[in-house]
């Protein structure tokens, strides 16, 4: 069967479970809604915020960044990783026996203030939403790339499966579709790895074929440095990132995971406060599984990649190289006039190369912005996970699977960001704020309308994707460090924090890493240019600032703490109490 | 103070204690032997992998489950031993 028949099978497969348990798992109360009912078991818990965490992005893009940026990728892993020791030790236990709904919901009731809700509020928002458009893209890409439906339509057929689960079991149905989708994607993950590291190392676990020697009995990873030092790249195992650099983006990645508002509602749904804890442990579990593969995959692909290009005629290589070059993945501009492919340090075009109409003399794509460096070849970091079946030349029903589990990876992180959205709308803003008196029906009610408005924005993000998208969602993290990690730890490890320092952090935090942002990365269209490098701040990168305005944002909070009064006797009491585990109610509204 | 508000509190001081040990550990293993002390790590070797090289893409990853779940026994323990456990 061709890959295409093969695509269509399983993705439509997996399309029905997920819609099967959906209509399983329908919500009937706001509880249900927005906590699941608050009975989900920590194994079912860990797979769902797994699967919820792991986003196109992990999927799709990781493994390629880390196989072209080698150590520096080390950020990502860790940065990923170590957010969950953050949140187990610091945060999920005491938010389970605390009780609420949502992040918003903690912040308000512990800084007795709806100025701070508001706040917390506004952050989720902001967060929430640049994640999810590059979610809905990244769904839109699978589809275009492995079935050849146009990227648009694919953008709606997300949006609709998204749609049905989320709309009919809210929290219920979303945590029961992510159990599912977990084990779509690890396994579709898993598969292809197993068989390439067993292919070029004779060993089929991955984390150890990564140090394992190949058939010409060298070290896998010696080889790839030696590679990397004749074609003049950066030896693989060390970075070009400088230290300080790599300790900041790390530091803001974990905290950022710590803080993400989507993460943690997620330790809302479990029954008791140990199964908080456990229950983060287990997720990690799950998540370790895809993210100590994914540095072996970027090994394997590269090695790959270079054995199979380097200085090879073109006219002699494998067809996926064209398959890709005809999508626009790859490029090869023949500068010697050669025929064969000459990859080497250095950009080979202007930017993303520019496909003119016609062919050159061997049949491959020209391209308009070439330059004048050696190096002729350029390929996209997408295809190292979506292209490395073929590559590698493993059968058809293993390439449609990476579709299916990309899809699973897009969708499950899609659909656990609009719930926190619609959330944050029908119960932090409409039941808490603006109609208190709004019955159980009436917020149910409302929790769905802005579930499908969310869903709506977040399509035209995906069909008209602004141009920031992809370099805001990198920065949600330090967005996240920045705000909500500094205000959840203050409240439950200082008794004395009250509602003026943890307002004036959060607002000072998140300005600053807007104003570093805007004025380092994105710039203000018309009105400035980002600024270069040389002139960051101690050479910090701004995905890395999210460390300092997180520091800068607990300096403030202590100071204005401890000049302001003291918070109210019944807040210092509710701090006592979620210390201690014993007697956590089930989650509520009230 | 009350009996009660003694026994949270040594409770509390007891929680802290351990959050301070496994907290150092995740530095230890992450940003010390992940990136601050990865070059001098790279000198020794652990099968095909540069000691330090391992460590920020494999070793750290798994000693952050491992510390997770020993967060989860100790608490475990100590919730008996206080009484809070349900």
């Amino acid at each position: 069967m061709s890959v295409q028949t093969w695509t269509w099978i399983l993705v439509g497969v997996t399309f029905a479970l997920y819609f099967g348990i959906a209509f399983w798992a329908r919500a009937g109360s706001t509880k249900d809604f927005y906590v699941a009912g608050g009975g989900v078991s920590p194994l079912a818990n860990g797979m769902a915020t797994a699967a919820d965490w792991m986003s196109a992005a992990s999927f799709i893009s990781m493994a390629g960044i880390i196989s072209f940026a080698g150590y520096d990728g080390s950020v990502y892993l860790m940065g990923w990783t170590g957010g969950y020791v953050l949140l187990a030790l610091l945060l999920a236990p005491y938010l389970r026996k605390f009780g609420k709904f949502t992040v918003p919901d903690f912040i308000g009731d512990r800084y007795y203030s709806n100025t701070a809700r508001t706040v917390a509020v506004i952050c989720a928002l902001i967060v929430s939403f640049t994640y999810v458009a590059g979610q809905m893209r990244g769904v839109g890409i699978v589809f275009s790339q492995f079935l050849q439906v146009d990227i648009n339509l694919g953008v709606i057929i997300g949006m609709g499966v998204v749609l049905g689960f989320a709309l009919l079991g809210g929290m219920k149905g979303i945590t029961y579709t992510q159990v599912a989708q977990y084990c779509v994607l690890i396994f579709a993950f898993m598969v292809p790895a197993i068989f390439i590291s067993f292919q070029m190392t004779g060993n089929p676990i991955p984390q150890i074929g990564m140090g394992s020697k190949t058939q010409d009995g060298v070290f896998l990873l010696d080889k790839l440095d030696m590679l990397h030092t004749q074609l003049g790249f950066k030896e693989y195992t060390s970075g070009t990132k400088s230290t300080w650099d790599v300790f900041a983006i790390t530091l803001a990645l974990m905290v950022g995971t710590a803080g993400l508002p989507h993460v943690i509602v997620r330790f809302f749904t479990v029954p008791k406060v140990k199964d908080a804890r456990k229950s983060a442990g287990l997720a990690l579990l799950f998540i370790a599984i895809l993210y100590t593969t994914a540095p072996a995959i970027a090994v394997f692909s590269r090695t790959n990649l270079i054995e199979t290009v380097s200085d090879k005629e073109y006219a002699l290589i494998p067809e996926w190289f064209k398959n890709w070059e005809n999508t626009g993945l790859i490029a090869w501009d023949d500068k010697n006039g050669d025929g064969k492919i000459q990859y080497v340090e250095g950009a080979s075009s202007n930017g993303k190369p520019v496909y003119i109409k016609e062919r050159g003399a061997h049949g491959e794509r020209l391209i308009s912005n070439g330059n004048e460096n050696a190096n002729e070849l350029y390929v996209d970091r997408d295809i190292m996970v979506l292209a490395n079946p073929e590559i590698a030349n493993l059968p058809n029903w293993v390439i449609a699977l990476v579709a299916a589990g990309g899809l699973a990876a897009a969708l499950s992180t899609a659909a656990g960001l609009l719930l926190v959205i619609s959330t944050s709308i029908s119960h932090d803003l409409i039941k808490k704020q603006i109609k208190p008196n709004i019955s159980e029906k009436g917020e149910l009610l409302a929790a769905r309308i802005s579930i499908f408005v969310a869903i709506l924005i977040a399509g035209i993000f995906g069909i008209y994707p602004p141009g920031f998208v992809a370099a805001v969602v990198a920065l949600a993290f330090g967005l996240a460090a920045a705000s909500f990690f500094p205000a959840i730890i203050l409240g439950i490890f200082d008794k004395r924090m009250n509602k003026e320092g943890a307002i004036s952090g959060m607002i000072v935090g998140v300005t600053i890493m807007l104003f570093y942002m805007i004025r380092y990365k994105t710039g203000l269209i018309g009105i400035m240019d980002a600024r270069p490098a040389s002139e960051w701040w101690l050479g910090t990168s701004p995905e890395g600032f999210g460390t300092l305005a997180m520091i800068l944002n607990v300096i403030v909070s202590v100071v204005v703490s401890r000049l302001t009064p003291a918070p109210p006797l019944h807040v210092q009491e509710i701090v006592e109490s979620i210390r201690i585990p014993s007697g956590a109610s089930e989650a509520s509204s009230h | 103070m009350s009996e009660k508000q003694k026994h949270a509190t040594a409770y509390w001081k007891k929680n802290l204690s351990y959050l301070v040990i496994l907290l150092t550990i995740w530095f230890i293993v992450s940003y010390g032997a992940g990136i601050l002390f990865k070059d001098e790590l790279n000198n020794i070797k652990l099968g095909g992998f540069k000691l330090g090289f391992w460590f920020a893409q494999q070793g750290s990853i798994y000693v952050f489950v491992i510390l997770i779940f020993v967060y989860v026994r100790l608490m475990n323990k100590l919730d008996k031993k206080f009484g809070f456990d349900e």
